[in-house]
């Protein structure tokens, strides 16, 4: 038993021990998201089932590349943060960690990815 | 007596305490669509990693995109995503203090699923 109150342990931190940071970042994403999300499943649903060419045509234009850039990028980071708190509420201990990590490898793998097919293709 | 029970507490959430509500059910449905995208998310990266590599390795992705699976799971993922839209939208509205009244917050549960259908099939057409 620690020599703590309550109100000692919680002050300023909140349960998360890193106060309210999560939950704004969570506001921010998502805020973005709804912004360009509808314009990426327009742009995307286009190009489903085309050529490869015409693939290749539309994701060079700059625009499109930096779109489908930021709804990856931004996309990705939001699904962390979510998962995060998945993983939270439903593992703990050693499984916890271990998820925490895949998951982070998971995200910046996707990441760094997307970001190289979609360079390769417009530079 | 800050220290009794630390680390004996239940973890949430206690679904088999309450009994199911819609904002409870489409509670869950926007953590489970959320995190369910991330196929569609890996699935389309793997697509822009085939196209960048070459038009026979895009060849082979896009024949999985459009095939029967590919259609079931992006036609999945596209309602998915626009649940965890407008359930993201709901929370935003919620996060301003707004619409938390039983009545209100059934409202929006509705229509946070029809909404999400209605855009699905609005999409599906369009696009």
């Amino acid at each position: 038993m620690r020599y703590l109150t309550a109100r000692k342990r919680a002050e300023g931190k909140g349960a998360a021990g890193t106060g309210a940071e999560h939950h704004w970042h969570m506001i921010i994403s998502s805020v973005g998201l709804a912004l360009i999300v509808p314009a990426f499943l327009y742009l995307f649903g286009g190009m489903l089932g085309q050529g490869h060419e015409a693939v290749i045509a539309r994701l060079s234009h700059p625009g499109i590349a930096i779109l489908f850039a930021l709804v990856l990028f931004v996309g990705m980071l939001h699904f962390r943060s979510g998962a995060t708190v998945m993983i939270e509420d439903y593992a703990r201990g050693v499984t916890r960690k271990v998820l925490l990590i895949a998951l982070a490898c998971l995200t910046y793998g996707t990441i760094a990815t997307g970001l190289f097919a979609l360079g390769k293709i417009a530079f | 007596m800050a220290d009794v029970n630390r680390g004996e507490r239940p973890l949430s959430p206690h679904i088999t305490i309450y009994r199911p509500q819609l904002v409870s059910i489409t509670s869950i449905l926007t953590r489970i669509t959320g995190n369910g995208l991330i196929v569609a998310a890996v699935l389309i990266v793997w697509w822009l990693l085939a196209a960048a590599s070459g038009p026979e390795y895009f060849a082979t992705a896009d024949a999985v995109l459009t095939s029967w699976f590919g259609d079931i799971v992006l036609t999945l993922s596209l309602w998915a995503i626009w649940f965890h839209y407008l359930a993201g939208l709901r929370h935003l509205y919620y996060d301003a203090g707004k619409g938390l009244d039983v009545p209100t917050a059934e409202k929006l549960g509705w229509a946070c699923i029809f909404g999400s259908v209605v855009l699905t099939v609005l999409t599906i057409v369009i696009v």
